[in-house]
């Protein structure tokens, strides 16, 4: 079997040309792969923002409004309950129609005062409220157009269609072509988007409070499941004796990682809502269920961090006369920090994304208010995309995008968080 | 901690019959006292009825070709064994006539007066000055900033590194080269103020001019710390100690002067490793 060198060579050269090629091939492989991620990443976030932007703006209408003490105060006492109980929509009505003195039948009028959201007499009875001086003034004002107006605004209603399968008929879209030519009906940036609540109206329907749902939710979670996470994982790690029962536990959060969500959902559906009595709908059992959730996450990560940090640490430690404690305090614990770190960022981006467990312990109810604390009611944000998703109004669609850039934004910035954390904790040795 | 009051002379302890050791297992001096020392990993029984004294102001140093158990017995003196799973250690280990196995005895506490480096230097991802300053820190050897600073100095200078760090104290010490950082790691022991130094092959990770230092330090170390020192270089060996132990297989074949040893062993096994006929 023996070879001569030449022949020898020959054979290595051979070889080496196909180990070669193989190598290119997985390189361009694996650039392929990266490739299509990008472009598949590119493509959902071009799809949402090019859907979503257009939520950021919101048409105005500015409408000259006398504050008519015949209609607001007819007895002129000021009494609170009267300015409280006065109807504002007239107020609206009336603006309207010195706007379009032609119009003067009641189903004209009607439709002509649909134009403007129904949140204008709500915002003219708390001005009044605030300043009761103004009765009897003229005053400019700037009122959420309706929904559908804003939508034609923004083209997505089509003036081609046949009038009585649009949602504004020709009359109506004749009155806002006329109130953007004396530029009293515009685009402006929609703050209120970032401002409110839920709605059932389109047009006042904000992310704030799925926002702070999602926010108050998550906190929870942190710090329930970083601490009871870490200290698991350096139990199981550092301390516990390696035996059947710590091979069980192992066994059984490698599974509760697989479990699907909405099984920990129905689980706090049983045990914090109807076994301990807490409230429905609150962050505190959202925070409680996706504390379940991420736990697993956690601990595997922690372990695996632990396991990294070189055994030479540890014996330098203990030959120092450390205390086990001590030896995970001061040297281990801060070295596995930043693997720590990312399965924690993993495991909350996680729990940010969750909505199925949420729905099982209520957090899919209609919220308007921004809750005040953990146990109001609230909603988070995924779940608010999915109720949105799920609504019929056509001016919803843009909302549900624009709220998935909002998730996504609070995603990159708490991973943000994150990634400046760890990189304090990171050590060269 | 409890301050043992200066121990006089402490007198060796029986040794029992029947032991296979060849040449002196005692010592005039004795600060440490191994007697029928077994260690089992598992079902593997590693060493097997080890006798031997530990003197003080002296250099043992544990040879014997590779596996034959020196590191396990060295890592019995200071029970770091015992963070190894499966490891079980019989017979007794006396320091200042004090079994180190007793309920009494603290682990935490044994390990502060029997301070030990490790084969690959080690420091602590920490900077140089808070890498010294760890083992006073934990037990509470200094009462204020200026003392710890004082334990730093000493450590460090009595290291011989204090010269060439004095200006980077802040830096981590994981800058330093391989015999700097070994040198860090000795002068860390040496800040908790041991009475045993265990070295385990402390240069076989170093080239021959750091080798040479940390040889000069371990001259000079010997004049306050008993030190047992597990190498794989006879010459080393020969260098430094002042009593030689040679194992293999898990035995301890002989142990005796240095000088004796080299130039004259009296085993076989002995005569054959030293001669380099295998190991």
């Amino acid at each position: 079997m023996s070879r001569t060198p030449t022949e020898t060579r020959a054979r290595v050269e051979k070889s080496l040309r196909r180990r070669y090629w193989a190598e290119r091939r997985f390189r361009a492989y694996g650039l392929l792969a990266v490739l299509l991620g990008i472009v598949c990443v590119f493509f959902l976030i071009g799809t949402i923002a090019s859907r979503g932007y257009t939520a950021f703006e919101q048409a105005y209408l500015t409408l000259d409004i006398h504050y008519d003490p015949a209609v607001i105060d007819p007895q002129g006492l000021r009494a609170p309950e009267a300015l409280a109980s006065a109807n504002y929509n007239t107020l609206v009505r009336n603006a309207l129609r010195e706007l379009f003195p032609e119009v003067q039948e009641r189903a004209d009028v009607r439709a002509l005062s649909r134009l403007v959201s129904t949140s204008a007499a709500h915002d003219l009875q708390a001005r009044v409220q605030a300043h009761p001086e103004v009765i009897g003034q003229r005053e400019k004002r700037r009122f959420l157009a309706a929904a559908d107006v804003d939508q034609l605004l923004k083209g997505a209603i089509d003036r081609s269609q046949p009038e009585d399968s649009r949602l504004l008929s020709d009359r109506q879209i004749s009155w806002v072509d006329r109130l953007q030519q004396k530029a009293e009906l515009k685009l402006h940036f929609n703050r209120g988007f970032l401002t409110r609540g839920d709605s059932r109206e389109p047009e006042q329907a904000g992310v704030l409070g799925a926002l702070v749902g999602s926010a108050f939710t998550l906190l929870v979670t942190l710090l329930l499941s970083f601490p009871i996470g870490v200290a698991a994982a350096v139990y199981l790690e550092e301390f516990a004796p390696r035996n059947r029962w710590t091979d069980v536990i192992e066994v059984n959060i490698n599974n509760l990682a697989a479990v699907p969500s909405i099984v920990f959902g129905l689980l706090g559906l049983a045990v914090f809502l109807n076994f301990a009595g807490l409230p429905r709908s609150a962050p505190l059992v959202g925070g409680l269920v996706l504390t379940l959730l991420t736990l697993p996450t956690i601990i595997i990560a922690s372990r695996a961090a632990l396991k990294g940090v070189p055994p030479s640490i540890r014996e330098a430690a203990l030959g120092m006369g450390a205390s086990r404690l001590q030896m995970v305090g001061h040297h281990v614990l801060p070295l596995a920090m930043p693997g720590i770190l990312t399965g924690t960022i993993i495991g909350m981006a996680r729990a940010l994304g969750e909505t199925a467990p949420l729905l099982m312990i209520g957090m899919v109810a209609f919220i308007v208010d921004t809750p005040r604390g953990i146990l109001d009611p609230a909603t988070v944000l995924p779940v608010q995309i999915f109720l949105w998703a799920d609504s019929p109004e056509r001016a919803f669609l843009e909302r549900t995008s624009a709220a998935i850039i909002v998730l996504l934004a609070f995603l990159i910035v708490m991973n943000a968080i994150a990634v400046v954390l760890r990189k304090r904790f990171e050590r060269r040795w | 901690m409890t301050s043992a009051p200066p121990q006089p002379s402490t007198v060796s302890l029986p040794v029992p019959e029947g032991v296979r050791t060849v040449g002196r297992v005692t010592a005039d001096d004795p600060l440490i006292c191994a007697r029928n020392v077994n260690v089992y990993y598992g079902d593997k029984h590693a060493i097997h009825d080890v006798n031997i004294d530990i003197a003080r102001n002296q250099v043992l140093a544990m040879i014997g070709p590779s596996g034959c158990g020196k590191s396990t017995f060295l890592r019995c003196i200071n029970r770091m064994n015992d963070t190894i799973e499966g490891a079980r250690v019989t017979g007794a280990i006396v320091l200042d006539g004090q079994d180190i196995h007793e309920r009494r005895q603290d682990v935490v506490q044994l390990r502060a007066r029997v301070g030990m480096v490790f084969q690959k230097p080690n420091p602590f991802p920490k900077s140089i000055y808070d890498n010294v300053a760890y083992g006073p820190r934990i037990h509470g050897l200094a009462a204020d900033r200026v003392e710890l600073d004082e334990i730093v100095h000493t450590s460090l200078q009595r290291a011989g590194l204090w010269e060439e760090v004095k200006d980077r104290l802040a830096n981590p010490g994981t800058s330093l080269s391989g015999g700097q950082q070994q040198r860090l790691c000795i002068a860390r022991t040496i800040a908790v103020n041991p009475e045993v130094i265990l070295m385990d092959e402390p240069c076989s990770a170093l080239d021959p001019i750091a080798t040479a230092r940390i040889e000069d330090l371990i001259d000079e170390l010997k004049a306050s710390y008993a030190i047992v020192i597990v190498t794989h270089s006879m010459q080393q060996a020969a260098r430094v100690s002042q009593r030689t132990a040679y194992f293999h297989l898990g035995d301890l074949i002989e142990v005796g002067e240095t000088d004796r040893i080299f130039t004259n062993p009296r085993h076989k096994l002995t005569e054959d490793y030293i001669t380099g006929r295998f190991g």
